[in-house]
This record gives structure tokens, sequence and C-alpha cells, in this order.
């Protein structure tokens, strides 16, 4: 094959990868149009629709300390996460483990999970002040149990016959669970993580919402007063990208570890 | 010494396994008797419900039983139950995260075998399967006839003396399956292990048994042991000489068909 030849093929591709996402591109940027003519010829006022322009212009206000309330924020849903990630992924581990932990702890976390999250908010509030802190918390009880339970949900759904197959061969509990258990369990964990990612997003704002003194959804309230609508555009759009990146994150990562055909869609 | 020579393999006599469900007991096998010698094909042949694959499984040492006999093993072949079982199910369970070559390579993993010489073993074995070329290829870009032989060839890999297989061919059609069935006494032949296979094709297990193991349901019990003789080695033609067709009547018969 030729150097030519070999970047044709290039240029072929590029342009077939140019050609899936372009309608999806077009239809984003047509959003922002749409937009922009609505406010400019609609005479909307500001205070209830800013124009696109007027909502990027608000990143260079000085007050608003974009940057420094962004990694609050992001902050808080990061660690809120990861902490449902990790306590979601032992806790099935040890219910597949054990059927008895299963059977006594399941129903209690299902209880548990019956409270409104929100609710617990002004008690996070209480237990651990205003902070980082419980606003990662939030997000973390708002998003644990998706991870739990799909998680637990892969652990189940080994084909038993595969399992009979390994014991056939006596392997030993660890064996079957590193080389057969866990690794079949990977497209469930990720199926919950992807769930516990979006609401994650959701917890850590509440959790501002409710009481705190940084952060994209702290800094919300006190625009809001001045009817710096602008501003809350920006915010929510500030967040949407957090929300976006760790999604990316998430999908990334199963996209490295997960066979095509073994991903649940 | 003649005696050595001549003791079966898999030994079993008057087998019976109960099922509890409930208050209720199930009779999954009862009065099972039959001797296999090592090197043999056996089909075990029956409707749903006979407990061929419980009796499989037993075999295999997956469970237990409530009375009777089930040894397996000689002075002249002596049997390891965690290193001489290969499996084969109906579906070929591979393990999608894996390449083809390294799910053949499982039970060599879980033996602790060495690993060099049995991915060599592996590559010899896939080319015997007739995968060669397929090493590194992902489950889900075979085929379910490919992907069974993959199967095959990892009950093999560990070169065990007896292979267990559960309707391995079930999920295939028809012409996929004719040419498996060949595949495997081809394998069979060159491999020289004793083989139990367990199907509900009549045909099937006529033309791979060197013996039928007919086994009925409701109530399960085992009808009888048919040696087939039949001329080796076995070609499609076999299918449609006068004997295979008075083996297969009386197999009808015994399951009430005919």
């Amino acid at each position: 094959m030729s150097v030519e030849s070999i970047s044709a093929a290039e240029t072929k591709r590029a342009s077939e990868r140019l050609r899936k996402y372009l309608p999806g591109i077009l239809s984003h940027a047509a959003l922002i149009v749409v937009w922009y003519l609505f406010v400019t010829y609609g005479h909307i006022p500001s205070f209830v629709m800013p124009s696109p322009v007027a909502t990027v212009a608000t990143l260079g206000g000085k007050n608003y300390d974009w940057i420094g309330n962004a990694l609050v924020t992001a902050s808080e849903i990061f660690s809120g996460y990861l902490l449902a990630v990790v306590v979601g992924v032992i806790l099935a581990i040890a219910f597949s483990w054990s059927r008895t932990t299963e059977s006594a702890v399941m129903p209690l976390l299902v209880s548990l999970n019956m409270i409104p999250k929100v609710a617990l908010g002004p008690l996070f509030i209480v237990w651990f002040s205003y902070g980082i802190f419980p606003n990662a918390i939030i997000a973390f009880s708002i998003s644990f149990f998706p991870i739990l339970l799909n998680t637990a949900r892969g652990f189940r759904e080994v084909e038993p016959e595969l399992l009979e197959l390994v014991r056939s061969l006596k392997s030993s509990k660890w064996q079957t669970f590193t080389k057969i258990q866990l690794p079949s369990a990977f497209p469930y964990i990720f199926s919950g993580m992807k769930i516990g990612a979006i609401l994650a997003v959701a917890g850590a704002l509440v959790g501002e919402f409710l009481g705190s003194s940084r952060g994209l959804g702290y800094l919300m309230l006190q625009v809001q007063v001045t009817l710096d609508t602008a501003a809350l555009f920006m915010a929510v759009i500030l967040i949407t990208f957090i929300g976006v990146v760790l999604y990316g994150l998430v999908i990334g990562l199963e996209r490295l570890m997960i066979v095509r055909d073994a991903r649940i869609q | 010494m003649s005696r050595a020579v001549t003791e079966p393999f898999i030994h079993v006599r008057a087998l019976r396994k109960t099922y509890r469900k409930g208050d209720r007991q199930f009779l999954a096998i009862s009065d099972a008797t039959f001797d296999v010698a090592a090197g043999e094909l056996v089909a075990l042949v029956g409707p749903s419900g006979c407990g061929k694959t419980t009796l499989l499984k037993i075999l295999a040492g997956l469970q237990g039983y409530d009375s009777g006999e089930a040894r397996i093993g000689s002075a002249s072949h002596p049997f390891d139950p965690s290193r001489d079982v290969g499996m084969v199910f109906q579906q070929a369970l591979l393990l999608k995260w894996r390449r083809i070559l390294q799910n053949v390579l499982l039970p060599a993993e879980i033996l602790g075998l060495p690993m060099a010489e049995s991915r060599a073993r592996a590559r010899e074995l896939l080319a015997m399967v007739g995968l060669s070329g397929s090493e590194d290829k992902y489950p889900y870009e075979l085929s379910g006839g490919m992907q069974q032989r993959a199967a095959i060839a990892r009950a093999l890999i560990h070169d065990p003396k007896l292979i267990l297989m559960d309707e391995p061919f079930g999920a295939l059609d028809a012409l996929t399956r004719e040419k498996m069935n060949l595949e495997l006494l081809n394998i069979w032949k060159k491999s020289g292990k004793t083989i139990v296979f367990v199907t509900h094709g009549i045909a099937e297990a006529v033309f791979l048994g060197t013996r039928v193991v007919v086994l009925t349901a409701g109530p399960a019990r085992m009808a009888d042991n048919i040696k087939i003789d039949l001329p080796e080695p076995r070609v499609l033609d076999v299918k449609t000489t006068e004997a295979f067709g008075e083996y297969s009547r009386r197999i009808y018969h015994l399951l009430g068909l005919g």
C-alpha cells in the first residue's frame, strides 16, 4: 500500500466520521441560533432570557468566580460519585460472597433508598455543617444505589453452566471470582455507573441549593436575587458541562475495558 | 492382568438420584446401570426430564446421588476428578471478554498448567477443530458452530480423559449439526478420549455412539443399554443402512414413540 492510498483511506475515514456526527453538531448549533434569533427579534427582556452572547459575556464578570465555584461543585460531584462507585461495588461483591449478608442488608437498603435523598439535605447540614463534604454525601447517597443494584445483578446473572464448568475443574473461590464473576459483572457495573453519574450531579447541586457558601448552586441563588439571568444560564451550562465530562470519562473507561459485544446498551 | 484390561473406565450400577422440591420428591434417575470402556463414545438419549443431564453432572462430580455406584477410572486408566473432566454444553459459554485463544486456555489457567506449553497446545487444538486464524478473535466474531468448536478445544486443553457433552449441537442448525457430528467423530478418533454425549436426537445418538444408553422419563429410569455395531469409521452413508434403521427403531420403541 502506497503512502497516498493510506492517507486517502484516512481521509475517507475522517469524512465518514464527519458524516456520522455532523447532524448532531448541526442540531446543537441550530438550537443556539434559534435561541439567539428568538431573544433578539422577539424582544424578550434579558432578565427573562438573555441572548447567547450575553450569557457567554458573563464569563468575564469578576464577581462570579466561575472557576472557583465550578471547582467546588465538581469536587463535590466527583468525590461523592467516586465514593458511591467504591462502596456500591464492594457491597455488591460482599453480597455475591454471602447470600446471608445480602438477604439481611439488601431489604434495609431498599427501605433506606425509599427516603427522598433531598429530604436528608437539611439533616446532613446539621451534622456536617456547610461545605463540600455534606454536598458530596448527598451526591453519594443519591448515586450509590443504582450502582449497587446493577453490580449485584451482574454478579447474579453469571451463566450457571459457566460456574459448573469451572467447578468441574475444582477452581478456587478466588479464581471463579477473578476469572468469571467479576469480568461478567463489569458491563453491569458500568451500566450502574452511567446512571449514577447523572444522579451525582443532581445530588451535589441540591446540596448547594439547601445550604452552602460556595459552588455553582450557591452562585445561582445569589444571582437569582438580582435577576442576573445571564449568569443563571451560564451556571446551568457549566454544571451540565461538568456532568458531561464525568459521563464522558465513564463511557471512555467502558470502551477501554469492555469488549463491544459485552456492553449493555 | 486380563481383568485389568477389561475393567470398565466408567462403572455405573443401580444409580438413584432424587430431588426435593418443597414437600414433593422427584425421581431424577433410577436403575441406571451401564459400563463404559476407555475410549468409547457413549450417547445418553432420552426425552426432557429423563435425568440425562443429571447423570452427566454426577459423572462430572458436580452432584451427589442417593444410592448405587458411579465410579470413574480403572487401574489402567486412573482418573483424577479435578483434571480429567472436560465439559461442553449446549451453549458455547465462551467468555465474551476473552479472545478465542484465551478462552481455550481457561481450564489450563485454573489448573495452573505451564502456560507456554498450554498456549502451543491451544493453537494445535484450534487447528484441529478448524479454527486456525481465529485465535485473536472475540467470540462474537464467530458463528455459533465455530464458537462450539472453540468450546470443544477448551474442553480438550488440559488433556482430560473424559469429555462430557450436554447436547453440544442442540443449538445449531441441522446442516451445521451434521457437520459437527462428523468432526466430533474425527476429534474422538484423533484424541482417543472417552466421551459421554447427551442428546435427544435418536439418529444422532446411533450415528455417534459406540453405545447408546436409553433413558425414559415419568418414571425416570434406564430403559436399555445398546451396543451399536456399525462399520467404522462412521460416514453419513451409515444412516441409510438397514442396521442403522433397526437401531433407531428399537430406540423409538423404547421411548414409546413407535
